[in-house]
């Protein structure tokens, strides 16, 4: 199979300008991305830097992006991504700085695992074998150690973009890790550094983790169990905590959402709340008040709406 | 720069955390060196699990047995003897640590059944038992604080005054050598799969501790000694674990039989690797394959079992055959996947040599797939490295703590780094030629698994000898295209295959001087096992014109040698 590649390059030891160079490569006809890559570097061009290692997916090494989607290249088929031999575009993670082509500077993202305390506290005294603990708990945890720390999601993750202190779907993922391990001894001080600022409650459900992490570990997924567990564990005074109860309560009552008081309702403290009232009259003058002005009235309808949120709580309790 | 620690680890895979955590829990100043980040060895890969006798119907001499048989007596007893007997206490020492193992039905431990081995127990985390010990590895390093030098990459070990007194490093970052200073070195760099193509092992395992320390003289030992893992995929090598097979899955030939029942009648698919992998092969050779593989069939596992303790080969299969464990068999074939043999040591992890390999190197100790303490001798049972991991990770790191803290920092400067500065200069300034280092490791990796494979005889190792000569003298004509500093990897291929160079001729030679068949070893000109001349280790000691080899009595404690059926 003929692979076109384009590359992006950049060497700070050169004239340090970011630009793409264009390959074409003979492969086998299963050849992943990453074949393409190191006949490049073993054949071709051997200025090209790549880190990879294991070629089975499960070291974390090749994380980058192909056509703009985070992924590991070693397990991505050529013919996945290039169906008709079309020319695909490998290039470093994003939200990292460049060192040097596709490699990219990890000191903050290893930072930022380092910091939700990533090793199982016991309390009191250990048994003499070991813990007894149910398979299942067991199992529910292998879905979040499938993990291998490749960054594919903290490259892709939309908050990241805007908000660089955002501890992001890797180490959170790893945070819910060691918050539900029945032998941790800790989990209540866990859930309470994990929403703190730039923690669990500034995840926006944009499902970018989701869709790119590719061993299906699903970040976002344990991020909103850690929002249950920590509303679970009474930790409730966070704006996040109020937001969603107060869009739960607004959806329920009148059939959709009240935006104001959902702005209101989501600030804790009085002075905070004051913070929104420039925000308020910035929406006037462009002019993106609700049409139904700052009163909020129920659909009709509405009563189904309750009806079904009376019927899961129902479920629940 | 100059760094001092006094205990410096070279590899952050399990062995090298594990030694690390023991060395800082002693009390002494430990950091860690490795080339990539701690959680990218290639500890990860290992899928199937770890081995101990903690089931009570269970018993540590079985497991000693079971090892001692499945080394086909090459192994030596005192060091296996500890390994079993301390295998239990480690174990429940990693599941408080955080390892999150399968369980049964009562919440304890759950256990798998593995080849080689007369009792299921073999401990496991569904088929990612390595990478989930490994991670845990590296919380606990985090835990204590170790430091870690990620992405530096040791090029030479200092030796001098006949002790070894740390070692020259690359930071890759910056291109920048550095001089480490550390009372006592640990190395725990691994193996040396990609001397051979195409392998189970990841694109670092190319043997540098291995080079290290048989250049400043340590000797290497039962380095023929190659596993070839039964269950490889025909496209790229990688690994299907023997835990399928544990988990019931069938090996079958082109007419559909099982036909393990007639190379081990008892053990079938769970005989020991080498005798799985020579019956593939015989199977194979004599036209009952189907395009070089036989068929690993996993179909009636079904799909939940598949699914939950199988989930990662699944993938693997998916991603690289094109095949659907569930509704299809899959095409396997024997394929290189771990060495036994490495740099003697003995179960402190002390690296030994003089008259007999009788004296410790001082100030130098090697654990996991680098060094061979001799757990395996001619064949490695399944799930007995991870475990050989954390017993002589802790082991070594207890001793080389205690070594250190009898010791004073050695006048080492950063002059030291001279010597390493100017080679790698010369190297880069080189012209380019038309000899690349890719061209080379494939040439390379293709003679070795040509001639060094399941089936070995004279003439193919003298080929194989002659041809890695010729590589090495090619290898002083490369010039490199890359000329940077940051991040340059080319520049640490060339320095990974120069490793590899060295290794792989001691693996020859080592093949060509055992003159019998035992363990990984079967020479079709040697068919049989030849225990009056070569119930021995093979040492391989470096000189100007390429390895001297020597013979080693085998330590025997309670298992005289038998013969071998599964
Ligand atoms: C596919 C596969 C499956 C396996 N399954 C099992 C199993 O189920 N059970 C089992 O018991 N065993 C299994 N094994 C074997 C086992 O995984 C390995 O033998 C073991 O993990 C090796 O560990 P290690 O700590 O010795 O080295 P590694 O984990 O290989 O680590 C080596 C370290 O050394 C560092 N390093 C190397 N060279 C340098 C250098 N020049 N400078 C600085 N740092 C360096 C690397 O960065 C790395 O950190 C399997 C192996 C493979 C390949
Ligand atoms: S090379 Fe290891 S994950 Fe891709």
């Amino acid at each position: 199979m003929e692979a076109k590649v384009r590359v992006a390059r950049y060497d700070p030891d050169g004239n340090r300008d970011h630009h793409f160079d264009e390959y074409t490569v003979q492969l086998a006809e299963n050849a992943m991305v990453l074949d393409a890559l190191i006949d490049i570097r073993e054949n071709v061009d051997e200025t090209l830097s790549v880190r990879c290692s294991c070629r089975s997916a499960i070291c974390g090494s090749c994380a980058m992006r192909v056509n703009g989607k985070a992924t590991l290249v070693c397990n991505t088929p050529m013919s996945r991504v290039a169906p008709n031999g079309e020319q695909i575009t490998v290039e470093p993670m994003g939200n990292m700085p460049v060192l040097k082509d596709l490699v990219v500077d990890l000191e903050v993202f290893w930072n930022k695992v380092k910091a939700i305390t990533p090793w199982i506290q016991p309390e009191g005294p250990k048994p003499e074998r070991e813990y007894i603990v149910a398979d299942e708990h067991m199992q529910n945890l292998i879905n979040t150690v499938q993990c291998i720390l490749c960054g594919a999601c903290v490259s892709d993750c939309t908050v990241l973009e805007v908000d660089p202190s955002f501890m992001g779907p890797a180490a959170l993922a790893k945070a819910y890790r060691f918050a539900a391990d029945p032998r941790d001894g800790h989990k209540q001080e866990r859930l309470e550094l994990y929403s703190q600022a730039s923690g669990m409650w500034d995840c926006t459900h944009c499902f970018q983790c989701v869709e790119v992490c590719p061993k299906g570990v699903a970040p976002m997924d344990w991020i909103l169990e850690l929002r249950r567990e920590a509303e679970a564990a009474g930790l409730k005074d966070h704006n996040g905590v109020r937001h969603s109860e107060s869009l739960a309560h607004s959806v329920k009552e009148s059939g959709w959402l009240d935006e104001a008081k959902l702005a209101m309702d989501s600030y804790g403290k009085f002075s905070d709340k004051l913070k929104l009232v420039p925000v308020g009259v910035r929406t006037i003058l462009k002019g993106k008040m609700p049409k139904t002005g700052p009163f909020h009235h129920k659909r009709p309808g509405a009563e189904h709406v309750t009806r079904i949120f009376e019927e899961l709580e129902g479920k629940h309790s | 720069m100059v760094f001092e620690h006094d205990v410096l680890i070279i590899g952050a895979g399990l062995a090298g955390l594990r030694a690390g955590i023991e060395a800082k829990r002693k009390g002494v100043d430990v950091a860690i060196l490795t080339k990539v980040y701690p959680v990218r060895s290639h500890t990860n890969a290992a899928q199937g699990g770890i081995n101990a006798s903690l089931d009570e119907g269970d018993s540590w001499e079985s497991h000693a047995y079971d090892t001692v048989k499945g080394s086909d007596y090459l192994g030596d007893q005192d060091a296996i003897e500890i390994l079993a007997q301390e295998a239990p206490s480690d174990i429940i020492e990693l599941e408080h640590m955080g390892v999150i193992f399968n369980r049964d039905e009562e919440g304890r431990l759950g256990t798998r059944a593995f080849g080689g081995a007369s009792h299921a127990r073999t401990y496991f985390v569904a088929d990612i038992t390595g990478q989930a010990l490994l991670h845990v590895g590296y919380e606990q390093s985090l835990k204590y604080k170790i430091p870690t030098y990620n992405e530096f990459f040791a090029t030479s070990l200092i030796y001098e005054d006949g002790a070894v007194k740390g070692c020259v490093a690359i930071e890759m970052r910056t291109g920048e050598l550095h001089v480490f200073k550390a009372k006592a070195v640990i190395i725990a760099s691994g193996g040396v799969g990609r001397a051979f193509e195409p392998s189970t092992n990841a694109l670092i395992c190319t043997g540098d501790g291995m080079a290290l320390a048989y250049r400043v003289g340590a000797p290497l030992m039962d380095m023929e000694m190659v596993q070839y893992h039964p269950t490889t995929l025909p496209s790229n090598g990688a690994l299907l674990t023997e835990g399928a097979r544990g988990e019931g899955a069938y090996l079958v030939n082109s007419n559909g039989d099982r036909f393990m029942s007639t190379y081990a009648p008892n053990m079938l698919e769970l005989a020991s690797r080498d005798v799985v992998s020579r019956s593939e092969q015989t199977e194979i050779n004599a036209g009952r394959g189907i395009d070089g593989c036989v068929m690993l069939d996993c179909r009636h596992l079904g799909a939940d079992l598949i699914h939950s303790k199988l989930r990662q080969i699944w993938e693997l299969a998916r991603d690289f055959s094109g095949v659907d464990l569930v509704t299809e068999p899959c095409p396997v074939r024997p394929g290189m996947h771990y060495i036994m043999g490495g740099i003697k040591a003995n179960f402190n992890g002390q690296v030994k040599w003089g008259e007999s390999a009788g004296q410790s190197v001082p100030g130098l100790y090697a654990i996991g797939e680098t060094s061979c303490i001799s757990i395996h001798g001619g064949n490695r049972l399944g799930a007995n490295s991870l475990l050989e991991l954390v017993v002589f990770g802790r082991r070594s790191g207890l001793h080389a703590a205690e070594y250190a803290m009898t010791q004073k920092h050695a006048n080492v400067g950063e002059s030291r780094a001279e010597i390493d500065r100017k080679k790698i200069t010369a190297l880069l300034e080189r012209p380019q030629a038309s000899d690349m280092v890719g061209k080379l490791r494939m040439e390379l990796g293709d003679t070795m698994n040509q001639h060094v494979a399941v089936f070995r005889d004279e003439a193919g190792l003298k080929t194989a000898v002659a041809k890695v000569k010729e590589l090495k003298q090619r290898y002083q004509g490369i010039g490199l295209q890359n000329k940077g500093k940051v991040f340059n990897t080319n520049l640490l291929s060339a320095l990974e295959l120069e490793n590899m160079l060295d290794v792989a001729e001691v693996i020859t030679e080592s093949a060509l001087y055992r003159k019998e068949s035992r363990g990984a070893q079967f020479r079709t000109d040697y068919p049989e096992r030849n225990d009056a001349e070569w119930l021995k280790h093979t040492l391989a000691f470096q000189t100007d014109s390429g390895p001297r080899l020597d013979a080693l009595e085998v330590t025997i404690t309670k298992w005289q040698p038998q013969k071998r059926t599964y």
